[in-house]
């Protein structure tokens, strides 16, 4: 490397030691493991995406509310994927929107009256937001970004890792959110009978306050990795302007039209 | 070498203000109203406003040093953002509120937005509602302690004790109240807010020592006297006049009026910008205490206005000595191009289609 390497400029990350998944974990591209652990930590949904926000917001009152959202979510997702891919080829193009519509839709009604029978309660609970996951942009994003254009089983596996993330994420939220705000998890009395519980946790100013605290947690892991020291940037990155670039937590490390194709689209 | 004929840059004399002295300004205004609530409310209120002071002061100070920050606790502000907090407290909180709603004020709303100068809200006030969500009960439930001064706690002429909390409660009817006691501070309360003339005091001595102007208090209490007073006529309470008077020196506007909607970080900068700030405040303060269901609403009202001080500053810019023609022109010639732009724009997509 040269110095004129605009990478080159860029120092070894200060402070702290940052942990960086990548360096343990070596997955070849577009495979299903590959897939999973993309959507659960290195693209996930909702920390490194900021998609989904309304749901995270609302529904993470509880772990259990948190729990019904996250795999009611994930189901759809995983079958929405699978479905749309298996149709990538006979969409046309320019009717791509209104047939991925269809095809979520159809799974939320599914899903929707399959709640309603057989978990009222839940059901109850989660109200509006089950309708809403209609228009959740992870499902259309992940449609768009990733099953319209790869095979059946590895979108079935992005959907199923983006899913498992998205839930994992709404879990966090919600339990730190249930256990300063309520006392409980799950609804059972973990803290001692003397804590005052912190309600504001459960209203919504409380949803934004953890929220923003977990997304700058997973920044600080995201960008320290992606500025580490041996960090190459004629290899993985391709601009080299990792320092400025606000997306280099989700950079996939191609050509930057590319790269926003494929984790950057249909933030809709 | 002359030193009057030495060639530097800018700046050439510095001012004797510093943030410290201002702090130690407001400290010592503060100092009056927090004697009427330890009078008052007795050692408990004492005890609640030192702990406020010390765990703001020390939050800072160790958020500082774990973060390998410059170290400002010396510049006072954290103090007075800590004795604002104890100042917004029930006389018989427990102590760890006050401690919690500092830590909150000092580590959450004023450092994570990059310390002094930076927040987007009033810290101590943006503490106060966040206690207030959270402990609804505790934050509204006043009991008199053992102070030195005795406590009209009692609905005028009656032995009835007030049903509602404090006095505010009671007004909501159009009712009157002794006034007397409201100006003086022996009433229910919290431990700073209760004594009208301790404020006013602390008050006039900022504006004499030039630390604030009257520019947001007087508009803020204005607006507001100005609306209650129409309100009190139209809806036929007897005497409008001392209702607006009692209104004016109930619950926590005058706290609010002269001490935090003063804040130099959350308070616009320009003079029309001020006045705007101040009336909307006063505005809102109406609609909060006489059209809304609460009984108070000075707090809501100025972290809801300090949200909008970027846009009240923009829209407030004075114009250059002298300039005001060029600025004129200049607003034209942007309007026009914007206009030219859209026109463009919208040429451009007709070809497309």
């Amino acid at each position: 490397m040269s110095a004129k390497n605009p990478g080159s400029a860029i120092g070894p990350a200060r402070g702290m030691r940052r942990f960086d998944l990548s360096r343990y974990i070596h997955l070849k591209k577009d495979t299903a493991p590959e897939r999973i652990v993309n959507g659960i930590y290195f693209e996930n949904p909702v920390f490194m995406l900021a998609l989904g926000m309304c749901p995270t917001l609302a529904t993470t009152t509880s772990v259990t509310n948190a729990v019904g959202m996250g795999l009611s979510t994930t189901a759809i997702l995983m079958m929405s994927n699978l479905f749309i891919s298996l149709l990538r080829k006979i969409i046309p193009e320019r009717m791509r929107m209104p047939s991925y519509i269809v095809v979520i839709a159809s799974f939320v009604t599914i899903v929707d009256f399959l709640m309603q029978g057989f978990t009222p309660a839940m059901y109850e609970s989660l109200g509006v937001y089950i309708p809403l996951i209609v228009v959740n942009c992870i499902i259309m994003g992940r449609a768009e970004a990733y099953a319209g254009k790869h095979s059946p089983l590895v979108s079935l596996a992005d959907g199923f890792g983006m899913g498992i993330g998205f839930t994992a994420a709404l879990i966090v939220v919600a339990a730190v959110r249930e256990l300063l705000g309520n006392g409980t998890l799950a609804g059972v009395r973990v803290m001692p009978a003397a804590y005052e519980p912190i309600s504001i946790f459960v209203l919504a100013p409380g949803a934004f306050l953890v929220l923003a605290v977990f997304v700058a947690i997973m920044n600080r892991l995201h960008i320290g990795a992606a500025r580490r020291k041996d960090w190459d940037p004629t290899g993985k990155f391709v601009c080299g302007d990792c320092r400025s670039c606000p997306r280099v937590t989700g950079c996939s490390g191609k050509p930057e039209t590319e790269a926003a194709n494929h984790s950057h689209g249909g933030r809709g | 070498m002359n030193s009057k004929l030495q060639v530097s840059a800018s700046p050439h004399t510095r001012g004797m203000v510093t943030t410290r002295k201002i702090m130690l300004l407001v400290l010592c205004a503060l100092m009056p109203a927090c004697l009427m609530g330890v009078l008052a409310f007795g050692a408990h209120a004492l005890g609640v406003l030192v702990v406020s002071v010390l765990s703001a002061v020390a939050s800072e100070f160790l958020y500082e040093k774990l973060l390998h920050k410059p170290v400002t606790v010396s510049d006072g502000s954290a103090a007075v953002t800590g004795l604002l907090i104890g100042m917004n407290m029930p006389p018989q909180i427990d102590l760890w509120i006050p401690c919690l709603g500092s830590v909150f004020a000092i580590v959450v709303i004023k450092q994570l937005y990059g310390g002094l100068g930076q927040n987007f809200m009033n810290p101590a006030l943006g503490a106060r509602c966040f206690l207030l969500i959270s402990f609804a009960g505790k934050m509204t439930t006043f009991t008199p302690g053992s102070g030195v001064l005795k406590l009209v706690t009692n609905v005028p002429a009656t032995t009835d004790a007030l049903s509602g909390a404090t006095p505010l409660a009671y007004f909501k009817t159009g009712a009157l109240f002794d006034l007397k006691a409201l100006f003086l501070g022996t009433t229910l309360g919290c431990i700073g807010e209760v004594s009208a003339i301790a404020i006013l005091a602390g008050g006039i001595f900022l504006l004499a020592m030039k630390v604030i102007r009257i520019r947001i208090p007087g508009s803020y209490l204005g607006t507001f006297a100005v609306l209650t007073l129409l309100t009190a006529s139209v809806r036929g309470y007897d005497q409008p006049f001392l209702f607006t008077l009692q209104e004016l020196c109930a619950g926590g506007l005058m706290l609010g009026a002269w001490f935090m909607a003063t804040d130099y970080v959350t308070s616009p900068i320009t003079a029309m910008g001020q006045i705007v700030f101040g009336c909307a405040l006063g505005f809102l303060t109406w609609v909060f205490r006489m059209i809304g269901s609460g009984t108070e609403g000075v707090s809501y009202s100025i972290i809801f206005m300090n949200l909008l001080v970027p846009v009240i500053e923009r829209y407030t810019r004075p114009v250059a000595a002298g300039m005001a023609r060029e600025s004129r022109e200049n607003r034209r010639l942007v309007k026009e191009n914007r206009k030219e732009a859209r026109r463009l724009k919208a040429a451009g997509k007709k070809e497309d289609a």
